[in-house]
């Protein structure tokens, strides 16, 4: 019998360190390449999270769709532009391509600007929904690439090669000259720095600007000029980022690691500094993950061929794994903090309601029901469920606040006979309060105590005795117990 | 076939994964835009290296998902000799080709349909969400294949399958938005961005795998996800039909459902409404649409019909039914004109080509739209710029001419004969010469005030009533305004200024009850008038 029972958990086991094994064993083949790759990625991925944070905190996000759609345009003229510079025979060949890099990053961000301004241009004159202006905006403006590309990239004879490896040898092989720091990692990593210094630089100024728009105004800062500086720059990133994640999970980049962040904290430096964190990570657990993962999966599935899935992607599923880890476990404002601490609450609730109503049937010990338990008594008036009920009933057992008599009925403690005596005087302090203060029908009152006593502490208690000039009686004549001197 | 890579490589090319054999490129590969999928060992330049390369390591062709290839039409056309542009023209109008029937039908019907489903989506200001659904759907159609071909190999490409993964997929992404929304601090826009880019990244992810399952990269599948490259194909135009059938008769039948749920969602489930059934039919709605228009025109058009033509009905009506219909009249309009625009040129690809025409009709309706159009709202304005004007100048002259003469009130002989100097008036208010020579120059147009000398006019008759009403109705809502409000005489001045622009004669009449008869005289005013505290 043992040995059957046990053999499930040793397949586990096994099949577990099998797995992390492999996992290993996969990774180990972890060469310079990789090093480039996560390298790049995670540097990529810190430059979209700084402007990306203020996107979200400006609710600005799915700009940041906009301005990766409307870069097309940007980019095809800036395109067509170094090629008839270099037919007008004003460039050489090998100055095209930095002329090409320049031009890529004016037309994007002249572009971005243009589409940030056409975007809140149609929202104010035609006083539509800024998503919906967004939308026509951004559609609009990729089309027009679209057409641009067909249209004129034909004509013009574009020596095909040289553009396409002009852009492709920045790719992590392609080292810079004389140093084996790959390209994107130096594109990249510069465009961090520049988004840092002119955060650091404007930190007041975005913050304000985020916050508060209208005082921003009135302290002479320009909050419109902070908006499109703002969009420039992510326009720029954007860009900077097609090479090596593309322009659809560039979005991803931008906005998952500052939601994370959120999810996490409420100060704006830490959620800065947390969006990078995240960023970076996920850019590295991305590529780890795509070197292992599709192979384990799918090696099991009967298809032993796959052997990684793309970088790019992966690092997107992975960001989008990070938030929704934060969006549970997050200890203050994850899913499953918030239920607990709900939980807690109710079990509190219901556990005070016991022994308020313990408490009232001792004054009054004739009219205790014997056909119903109290527990179910408080939960059939009170709506709660069974299963929170016996919960409470547990709490105020294991803290000695009640005890249980051989007949199976609960009867207060001392303990619980002076924690009971303070929530029925708060109770009923507070009816007295409101009959006083508040032209409330008599009967109206009670709804309120009931729901307010769990929460008037000894000092409100006694501010509303003060207040009330220490009266004996509520206003339904019962009389208020005096205070338990401690 | 350069444009196509060009393009490939445009759309965010994966420089990285390019140069590296064994990391699949993931952006790359919209070589199956045009040309039919290529073999391994072709090799003849360093183009078609990349090329190779690229389908190697299984290219995902994400380029065209998003922008769909449906304007293939001239393809036909441009397999002749082209005749001259006219004879062209006739031909698309007249619909001698079956393939242009087909197109246009189709189209046309995909608008028609994108814009009414897109108006509720619109006024429920979800815009946006057709762009996440469309995105999302990405991994359903991986995972879709994977499972069929896991199950019996050689089924992968089932189109019914193939949607019915897309359909779930756009769903759950627009699900985690709504949820993501309610259950957390992150708002719905940094909601949308994440689900988007996450649920295509794992798409992207699944596709490079699915290109090495063996039987993933043969055409089928490719020319799934191209959106039918060759071009829209009667079966298509019927599934349009179809789902536009479904689309309608369900808008028609839930109506008043809809548009409660979009103009007071709260106040519908307060009534007892099924506002979550309700909102989830209507994002089933954007899903079915996008879903089946994205695979036939590009994801990037059927977002585009979603948005463009609702937004451009807005300015023309504020009745929620008219709105709907001027939707569907403005997606098949772009949808038809863009076509036959595409038709006519060669290299125009017809789903840009629509947007942008939507894009053009956007721009008339922003403009001439007769309700919230900009020309109409800015005549409205100079109007009301002008009433309020010439209000300002005649209860000024009246001020004045009541100071002057000694009689509280002036009768209208004395009103008329009284000249009034410029300078009196500027003291007046707060108003520059220039502006107040035009509202003399409006006035005088008017016949409400005639010049006598230089820079001094005088009332006419009707200039005389009608300044007399006007500080009447003025002075009437002031003691209103003191009498009922409690507000004190220093005070009321600038209160009854705004409103007294407003104050229609039913109004009057009973404000002349409230305080009890008032002859038809000018009541003396209530405080120091501008006219006596400006000296």
């Amino acid at each position: 019998m043992q040995r059957v029972g046990a053999r499930p958990t040793d397949d586990v086991c096994q099949t577990k360190s099998i797995m992390i094994h492999e996992f290993f064993q996969l990774l180990s083949g972890w060469s310079s390449l990789d090093t480039a790759i996560a390298g790049s990625a995670a540097l990529t991925a810190m430059s979209c999270a700084l402007p990306g944070a203020w996107l979200v905190l400006r609710k600005h996000s799915m700009m940041g769709d906009a301005l990766s759609h409307s870069a097309l345009p940007g980019v095809v003229m800036a395109f067509l532009f170094a090629v008839s510079m270099k037919q007008a025979g004003w460039i050489s060949e090998a100055q095209k391509d930095a002329f090409l890099q320049v031009f890529l990053f004016v037309g994007a961000v002249v572009v971005g600007v243009g589409t940030a301004w056409l975007t809140e241009w149609v929202q104010r004159l035609g006083r539509l929904d800024s998503g919906a202006s967004l939308g026509v905006v951004f559609t609009a403006v990729f089309a027009l690439g679209l057409l641009l590309i067909r249209l004129d990239v034909d004509d013009v004879h574009i020596d095909v090669d040289c553009v396409l490896f002009g852009i492709i040898e920045t790719a992590a092989l392609q080292t810079v000259p004389g140093t084996s720091i790959p390209e994107p990692v130096l594109v990249n990593g510069a465009i961090f720095l520049i988004n840092l210094l002119l955060m650091v630089l404007f930190y007041k100024e975005l913050k304000l600007a985020a916050f508060d728009p209208g005082l921003a105004t009135s302290l002479g800062i320009p909050a419109r000029g902070i908006h499109y500086g703002l969009m420039a720059v992510t326009a720029m990133t954007v860009v900077a980022a097609f090479t090596t994640v593309g322009s659809i999970l560039v979005i991803g980049l931008l906005i998952i690691p500052a939601a994370t962040a959120l999810m996490l904290s409420e100060r704006l430096k830490v959620v800065l500094a947390l969006s990078v964190g995240v960023a970076a990570l996920s850019a590295v657990l991305g590529h780890v993950l795509t070197l292992t993962l599709p192979r384990m999966i799918f090696s099991r599935l009967g298809y032993p061929t796959i052997e990684d899935a793309g970088t790019a992607g992966m690092m997107s599923v992975t960001a989008g794994m990070l938030f929704l880890a934060a969006l549970f476990l997050s200890p203050r404002h994850g899913v499953i903090s918030k239920l607990i601490h709900r939980l807690r609450l109710g079990q509190k609730i219901a556990g005070d309601d016991i022994l308020g109503l313990l408490f009232r049937f001792e004054e009054q010990t004739a009219i205790r029901p014997t056909d119903i338990t109290v527990p179910d008594l408080v939960a059939k008036q009170n709506g709660i469920s069974p299963w929170l009920m016996s919960l409470s009933v547990r709490r105020l057992l294991r803290g000695d606040y009640v005890s249980r008599q051989t007949t199976g009925e609960l009867i207060l403690t001392e303990r619980g006979r002076e924690s009971a005596k303070s929530l029925v005087r708060a109770h009923r302090l507070w009816e007295a309060y409101m009959a006083k203060h508040f032209e409330l029908p008599d009967d109206h009152l009670h709804e309120t105590a009931h729901r307010v006593e769990h929460f008037i502490d000894d000092d409100i208690q006694n501010r509303l005795q003060t207040e009330l000039e220490s009266p004996e009686m509520d206003p339904h004549g019962k009389s208020i117990p005096e205070k338990t001197e401690p | 076939m350069s444009v196509a890579l060009i393009l490939g490589l445009l759309l965010g090319a994966g420089g990285v994964q390019n140069a590296i054999p064994f990391v699949p490129n993931l952006r790359l590969g919209t070589h199956a835009l045009e040309t039919p999928f290529r073999e391994p060992e072709e090799t003849v330049v360093s183009v078609v290296k990349l090329e190779k390369r690229s389908s190697q390591t299984g290219a995902f062709p994400s380029g065209v998902w998003e922008q769909g290839s449906p304007g293939s039409i001239h393809s036909v056309l441009a397999q002749k000799p082209t005749p001259p542009l006219l004879s062209r023209l006739w031909r698309v109008l007249s619909l001698r080709d079956y393939n242009t029937r087909v197109v246009l039908l189709g189209t046309t019907m995909l608008g028609i349909t994108a814009g009414i489903v897109g108006t509720f989506m619109l006024l429920r200001k979800r815009a946006l969400v057709g762009d996440v659904v469309g995105h999302s759907a990405l991994p359903g159609i991986a995972i879709a294949f994977l499972v069929m071909e896991g199950l019996s190999p050689g089924t992968g490409k089932w189109l019914p399958g193939l949607l019915a993964g897309a359909f779930a997929f756009g769903l759950a992404g627009a699900v985690s938005v709504m949820l993501i929304d309610k259950y957390s601090r992150i708002k719905a826009d940094a909601a949308m961005a994440m689900t988007l880019s996450v649920f295509y990244g794992l798409g992207a992810a699944l596709f490079t795998i699915v290109q090495k399952v063996p039987g993933g990269n043969a055409a089928g599948l490719k020319t799934y996800l191209n959106g039918k490259t060759a071009s829209l194909i009667a079966d298509d135009v019927w599934l349009f039909v179809g789902v536009a059938a479904v689309v309608l008769t369900l808008t028609m039948l839930l109506m008043k459902e809809l548009t409660i749920l979009c103009f007071d969602d709260q106040f519908a489930a307060a009534e007892g409404w099924p506002v979550f059934w309700l909102d989830t039919l209507l994002i089933g709605l954007v899903v079915t649409v996008t879903i089946i228009g994205m695979q036939s025109v590009g994801l990037i058009l059927v977002v585009a019909t979603l948005i463009i033509p609702p937004a451009s009905a807005r300015f023309w009506t504020d009745d929620i039914r008219r709105m709907t219909l001027g939707a569907g009249l403005v997606g098949g309009m772009s949808s038809f004109f863009g076509t036959i625009i595409s038709a006519l040129f060669p290299r125009m690809a017809a789903g840009a080509v629509i947007v942008l025409t939507g894009a053009f009709l956007f721009a008339l309706s922003l403009l001439f739209g007769t309700k919230r159009g900009v020309v109409i709202h800015w005549w409205q304005q100079r109007k009301l710029r002008q009433d309020v004007g010439r209000v300002d100048l005649l209860r000024a002259s009246f001020e004045l001419i009541e100071y002057a003469v000694s009689d509280p009130t002036p009768t209208s002989e004395e009103m008329v004969a009284h000249e009034i100097p410029l300078g009196d008036l500027i003291s007046m208010r707060a108003w520059d010469a220039a502006s107040l020579r035009r509202l003399i120059g409006t006035a005088v147009r008017d016949d409400l005030m005639r010049p006598t000398s230089g820079d001094v006019w005088r009332l006419t008759e009707s200039g005389a009533e009608e300044a007399r009403r006007i500080a009447r109705n003025h002075r009437l809502w002031e003691m209103y305004l003191m009498q009922y409000a409690h507000i004190a005489p220093s005070h009321v001045d600038r209160d009854a200024d705004l409103i007294e622009h407003v104050l229609d004669p039913e109004l009057i009449a009973e404000l002349e009850h409230q305080l009890d008869h008032m002859e038809d005289n000018v009541p003396v005013s209530s405080h120091a008038t501008s006219g006596s505290s400006s000296d």
